[in-house]
C-alpha cells in the first residue's frame, strides 16, 4: 500500500490534472462560444463555429463534472466548504452552464432567425460567464474565503457574495477569460476557414498578447498581497484535522514556493511564453503550433496558481487555521488508494477513446459543408 | 451551530424539486438508448433502410431529451457541496467514491460518444456506428448503476465505519458498498422502469402515426420493438420490485411499514393492505381492505418472517436514541481528550446508535441532557408521514399493472397481425405516454421522502446535513433554478411535439409522409 503522504500529494496532482483537462478541452469550447458574436457575422458563419466544437463539447465538459466528483471523493472538506461558500457565485455558474447543452442541441432545430439569435446569446453567455467565474473563484483562493470550521467540522460563513467581487479576483476573472478566449480562438483558427478563420486569427493575436500581459501583471500584484504560511502541522503521513495546524499571513507569502524551488519558475514562464508563442504563431498562420502553444499557456497558468498556493488548496480569511491544505482536507488512505486505482484504469481509456473521436470528427468545418449538411449539423 | 430550520426545509425542497425534475429526462435516456441499439442492430443485420431511419428519428428525439438530462444533471452533481456541506464532509469518504467512478467510467463514455452518434453516420462504418450507439447506451446505464449505488448507500449504509478522530464516516469495504442488496435491487428496478417509460413513449408516438395512417411501415416496426421491449421491461420491474430490498436497512423497514400503513406488527405471513385511509395522529387505519399472506411474501419472500409494524419500530428507535446519547457522551469526552478505556468501551458499545443520538441535536445541542419529552419527540420523528407514502406507492403499483396490460395487449394483437383494427388500444397507448413518468416520480418520492428524517439511514439526520446558508441565498437559487427549468422545459416540450408531428420526414430522406404527400398532388 502506498503511504498516506504520497497519496495526498498524488491526489493534489490528479485533481489539478482533471481541472487542467477541463481547461484544455472544455476551455476552447467556452472560449469559442464566447467569441461567437465576433467570429460569426451571419447565421452560417456562426454555424461553422458552433459545428467546429459541437460534436465533441459534451465529452469535454465531462472533465469538469468528473473533477467535481473526484474532489468530492478525495477532498470532501474542500468540496463541502468551497461549493457552499461560493453559493451564489456557483448558482450563477450553473445557470450559465445550463444554456450550453440546450443551446448546442436546440439552436438548429428551428429555422426562425429570432430563435437562432436567442440561442446564440445563450451560447455566448454560457461561454463567457463560466470563463470569467472560474478565474474569479481562483482569485478568491489567493484573497482567502470567508469560512471556518467548528470542532465537529461544520462550516460556517462570514462575508457574502459581494465580498467575492474584490479587485484581485475580478482581475483573475479577466486573466481566465482572456486565456480561454485565446484557446477558443486557436481552436477555431485550426478547424474553420474563410471569414471565421480570419477573425479567429485576429483573436489569437489579440488575446495571446493580452493573456501574457495580464498574467505577468498578476504576478506583480500577488507580490504585494498577503499570502499564507504553514507554521506548524502534525505528521503529514498521518491523519490530520484542519484545526490542529497553525497558519500565519505574510506579505508575498504566495511566492515562497518559487523561492524554495526555483524549478517552479518554469510554470509561469510556460504561461507567458505559451501565450506569446500562440500570438506569434497566429501572426505566421501556424495553426497547430498556435493551438499547442495556447495549451501550454493554460497548463503554465494553472500550475503556477496551484504551486503558489501549495500546500493550501482552500485558504480561509475568516479563520486562518481553518484553511484547507493537501495534508488535512483529504479522504481516508483507503479511499485515496482505491480512487487512485480507478483513475489509473480509466484516465488512459478516456484519453484513448477521446482521441479516436477527435480523429473521426477531424477536418475543416466550412460554410459549404454546413449548406450540404444543413439538416444534420448543429 | 445547526443550520436554521427554514434553510433545511428550503434545501430539502430544492433538492427534491431538482432531483425529480432531473428524473423527468433520465428514464428516456436510459431506455431509448437501448431502443436505438435494437433498431440499429436490425439495420446492420438486415441492411433495411427503414431501421436506419428509425434509429435516426428516435435518435433525434433522444437528443432533445438528452440535452435536458445533461443540463439538469449538473445541478445534482454539485448540490451536495452547495447545500449539504456537512453531509459532504460526513460521508464524502464513501459517497464521493461512486460519484467519481460514475464520472470516470460512465459519464465520460456516454458524453464522448453521444456526439459521434449524431455526427458520425457518414464517417463510420455500419458496425462502428452501431458500436458507438451501444457505448452511449452502456455509458448511460452504467451511470445509473453508480448513482444508484450511491443512493442505495444512503438507504442502507453498509461497508462504512465512524472515525471519531476525523468526525466522519469512512470507507471500510468498497465491495460491500457495491454489492449492497438495496443498491443492486434499486439499480435493476430503476433502469427497468426507465425502459418501460421509453417503450411507452415509442409505443404511444408510433400508435399516433398508426391512428393517422401515416408512415405505417415505419410506425408499425417501431411499435413492435417498443411492445416487445416494454413487455419484458414491465415484467422485470414487477418481478424485481424494489420492495425486496425493503428488509435490509433500518429505514427500509420503516418505509415498508409506512407504504403498507402497518401500524401493528402482524404475525407472519403478513397480509397486504389493498385499501386504507391512514390516520397518523391516532396511529391506525380507517376502512381497511386486506389480502392475506401477500405482504409477507412480497417483503420477506417467505411465509414465516414477520414484517415489523410502525409502533414497534418506534419503540425500537427510542431504545436506540437512548443508546445514541451514551455514544454521543463518550464521543464528546474523547474529543475533549479523555482516552480512558471505559470511555472507549462506552463508545464502542453504543457507536452504532450514534446517528439516533444525533436526532436529539434538533432539540438540545448537548444531546446528553435531553428530556423524556424530547426523546419521545425524536422517536416520533423517525416515522415519516404515512399517508403520502402509502398512496404514492399504490399509484406506482397501479400504473405498473396498467403498463403490463397495454404492452401485453399490444404484443398479443401484433402477434396475431391484427393491430390496425384495435383503434381503442392505439388510443390508449397515446394517452398512456405520460403515465410512466408519474409512476417513476411516485417511486422516487417513496424512496426519498420515506427516508426522512435521515439523509443517511440511521447515521446522519437531514437536519444536521444541510449547509448553514441564509434563507435569502436559498430563495435566490430556488427562484433562479425553477424559472430556468420551467422555461427550458417549455422549450423542450415544444421541440419534442414539433418533431413528433413532423415525424420521420424530419430526416429529409424524401421517403416519408409530408415529403410523399407533397409530391402526390403534383403527380395527380
Amino acid at each position: 500500500m502506498i503511504d498516506y503522504e504520497t497519496l495526498k500529494l498524488v491526489w493534489w496532482g490528479l485533481n489539478a490534472a482533471l481541472l487542467i483537462g477541463f481547461a484544455l478541452t472544455g476551455g476552447f469550447d467556452l472560449g469559442a462560444a464566447a467569441l461567437l458574436p465576433f467570429v460569426g457575422k451571419t447565421d452560417e458563419e456562426r454555424r461553422v463555429a458552433i459545428n467546429a466544437i459541437g460534436p465533441t463539447w459534451e465529452g469535454n465538459q465531462t472533465w469538469l463534472i468528473t473533477a467535481g466528483g473526484a474532489i468530492f471523493a478525495a477532498w470532501p472538506l474542500v468540496y463541502a466548504a468551497a461549493f457552499s461558500v461560493f453559493y451564489i457565485a456557483f448558482m450563477l455558474l450553473l445557470f450559465a452552464l445550463f444554456l450550453r447543452p440546450v443551446g448546442f442541441d436546440y439552436r438548429s432545430k428551428v429555422a426562425d432567425p429570432r430563435w437562432r439569435t436567442t440561442w446564440d446569446w445563450g451560447l455566448f453567455i454560457g461561454g463567457l460567464v463560466p470563463a470569467i467565474l472560474c478565474g474569479v473563484a481562483i482569485g478568491n483562493l489567493f484573497v482567502g474565503l470567508s469560512f471556518q470550521f467548528d470542532d465537529s467540522m461544520r462550516v460556517s460563513y462570514g462575508a457574502g457574495f459581494f465580498a467575492l467581487l474584490n479587485p484581485f479576483s475580478l482581475f483573475c476573472g479577466l486573466v481566465s477569460l482572456s486565456m480561454l478566449l485565446l484557446h477558443g480562438a486557436t481552436f477555431l483558427h485550426l478547424r474553420t476557414d474563410a471569414h471565421v478563420q480570419r477573425r479567429a486569427r485576429t483573436a489569437v493575436m489579440v488575446w495571446g498578447l493580452v493573456t501574457a500581459l495580464l498574467f505577468a501583471l498578476g504576478g506583480v500584484w500577488i507580490k504585494q498581497m498577503a499570502g499564507l504560511h504553514l507554521v506548524q502541522i502534525g505528521d503529514v503521513n498521518g491523519v490530520i484535522t484542519p484545526l490542529s495546524k497553525s497558519v500565519q499571513a505574510g506579505e508575498g507569502a504566495w511566492l515562497t514556493n518559487f523561492h524554495t524551488w526555483p524549478q517552479a519558475w518554469l510554470a509561469p514562464i510556460a504561461g507567458i511564453g505559451g501565450a506569446l508563442l500562440a500570438a506569434l504563431a497566429g501572426l505566421l498562420r501556424w495553426r497547430w503550433p498556435a493551438f499547442l502553444a495556447s495549451g501550454l499557456a493554460i497548463v503554465g497558468i494553472i500550475v503556477t496558481a496551484g504551486l503558489a498556493l501549495f500546500p493550501f488548496v482552500l485558504p480561509s480569511s475568516l479563520d486562518l487555521n481553518s484553511s484547507l491544505t493537501v495534508w488535512d482536507s483529504v479522504s481516508s488512505q483507503k479511499t485515496l488508494g482505491i480512487m487512485l486505482g480507478v483513475v489509473l484504469v480509466f484516465l488512459p481509456l478516456i484519453s484513448i477513446y477521446t482521441t479516436w473521436v477527435y480523429r473521426v470528427m477531424r477536418g475543416t468545418v466550412t460554410i459549404d459543408r454546413i449548406r450540404r449538411e444543413t439538416h444534420t449539423s448543429y | 451551530m445547526l443550520p436554521a430550520a427554514d434553510v433545511v426545509e428550503l434545501s430539502r425542497l430544492q433538492f427534491g424539486l431538482t432531483a425529480m425534475f432531473h428524473f423527468l429526462f433520465v428514464p428516456l435516456t436510459l431506455g431509448l438508448s437501448w431502443i436505438l441499439v435494437i433498431c440499429e442492430s436490425v439495420y446492420v443485420m438486415t441492411g433495411q433502410q427503414v431501421y436506419k431511419d428509425m434509429t435516426r428519428f428516435w435518435g433525434k428525439l433522444f437528443g432533445i431529451n438528452f440535452a435536458m438530462g445533461v443540463t439538469t444533471g449538473m445541478t445534482l452533481e454539485f448540490q451536495f457541496g452547495t447545500n449539504w456541506a456537512y453531509y459532504s464532509h460526513y460521508v464524502g469518504d464513501i459517497f464521493g467514491v461512486p460519484l467519481a467512478i460514475e464520472g470516470l467510467m460512465a459519464f465520460f463514455l456516454e458524453s464522448t460518444f453521444v456526439g459521434l452518434f449524431f455526427f458520425g453516420w457518414d464517417r463510420l462504418s455500419k458496425g462502428q456506428h452501431l458500436c458507438v450507439t451501444f457505448l452511449v447506451a452502456l455509458g448511460s446505464n452504467l451511470s445509473a448503476l453508480w448513482i444508484l449505488i450511491a443512493n442505495g448507500w444512503m438507504q442502507n449504509p453498509v461497508g462504512a465505519v465512524f472515525n471519531p478522530e476525523t468526525m466522519r464516516m469512512e470507507l471500510a469495504s468498497l465491495g460491500e458498498v457495491f454489492f449492497n442488496p438495496v443498491a443492486q435491487v434499486k439499480f435493476v428496478h430503476t433502469v427497468a422502469a426507465g425502459y418501460v417509460a421509453a417503450s411507452m413513449f415509442v409505443l404511444g408516438v408510433s400508435a399516433w402515426y398508426l391512428l393517422k395512417a401515416r408512415d405505417t411501415g415505419f410506425a408499425l416496426r417501431s411499435f413492435a420493438i417498443a411492445a416487445g421491449f416494454g413487455l419484458a421491461s414491465t415484467l422485470s420491474v414487477a418481478v424485481l420490485g424494489d420492495e425486496s430490498g425493503y428488509t435490509a436497512g433500518e429505514v427500509q423497514k420503516v418505509k415498508m411499514a409506512a407504504i403498507e400503513a402497518e401500524w401493528e406488527t402482524q404475525p407472519a405471513p403478513a397480509s397486504f393492505n389493498l385499501f386504507a385511509i391512514p390516520d397518523q395522529e391516532n396511529e391506525r387505519n380507517h376502512y381497511e381492505v386486506k389480502i392475506p399472506y401477500v405482504l409477507g411474501l412480497i417483503a420477506t419472500r417467505s411465509l414465516d418472517k414477520e414484517v415489523t409494524g410502525i409502533k414497534d419500530l418506534k419503540v425500537e428507535h427510542e431504545v436506540r436514541i437512548r443508546s445514541g446519547m451514551l455514544a454521543y457522551d463518550a464521543l464528546t469526552k474523547m474529543k475533549a481528550g479523555d482516552k480512558s478505556e471505559p470511555v472507549k468501551a462506552q463508545f464502542a458499545a453504543h457507536e452504532k446508535d450514534l446517528g439516533f443520538g444525533l436526532l436529539l441535536k434538533k432539540y438540545t445541542p448537548n444531546v446528553v441532557d435531553a428530556t423524556e419529552v424530547q426523546i419521545k419527540a425524536a422517536a416520533n420523528d423517525t416515522i415519516p408521514q404515512v399517508a403520502p407514502l402509502y398512496w404514492s406507492f399504490r399509484v406506482m403499483v397501479g400504473l405498473g399493472m396498467w403498463f403490463l396490460f397495454i404492452f401485453a395487449a399490444s404484443f398479443y394483437f401484433l402477434a396475431r397481425r391484427n393491430l390496425a383494427p384495435q383503434r381503442w388500444l392505439l388510443k390508449l397507448a397515446v394517452w398512456s405516454i405520460p403515465l410512466p413518468w408519474i409512476a417513476i416520480e411516485c417511486g422516487w418520492f417513496v424512496a426519498e421522502y420515506g427516508r426522512q428524517p435521515w439523509t443517511i439511514s440511521g447515521i446522519l439526520p437531514t437536519r444536521l446535513s444541510a449547509s448553514a446558508l441564509e434563507a435569502g441565498q436559498l430563495h435566490f437559487s430556488l427562484i433562479g433554478l425553477m424559472s430556468i427549468y420551467i422555461l427550458l422545459f417549455a422549450v423542450e416540450m415544444y421541440l419534442m411535439l414539433k418533431y413528433i408531428r413532423i415525424g420521420p420526414s424530419s430526416l429529409h430522406t424524401g421517403r416519408y409522409f409530408r415529403e410523399t404527400a407533397a409530391a402526390q398532388p403534383q403527380s395527380a
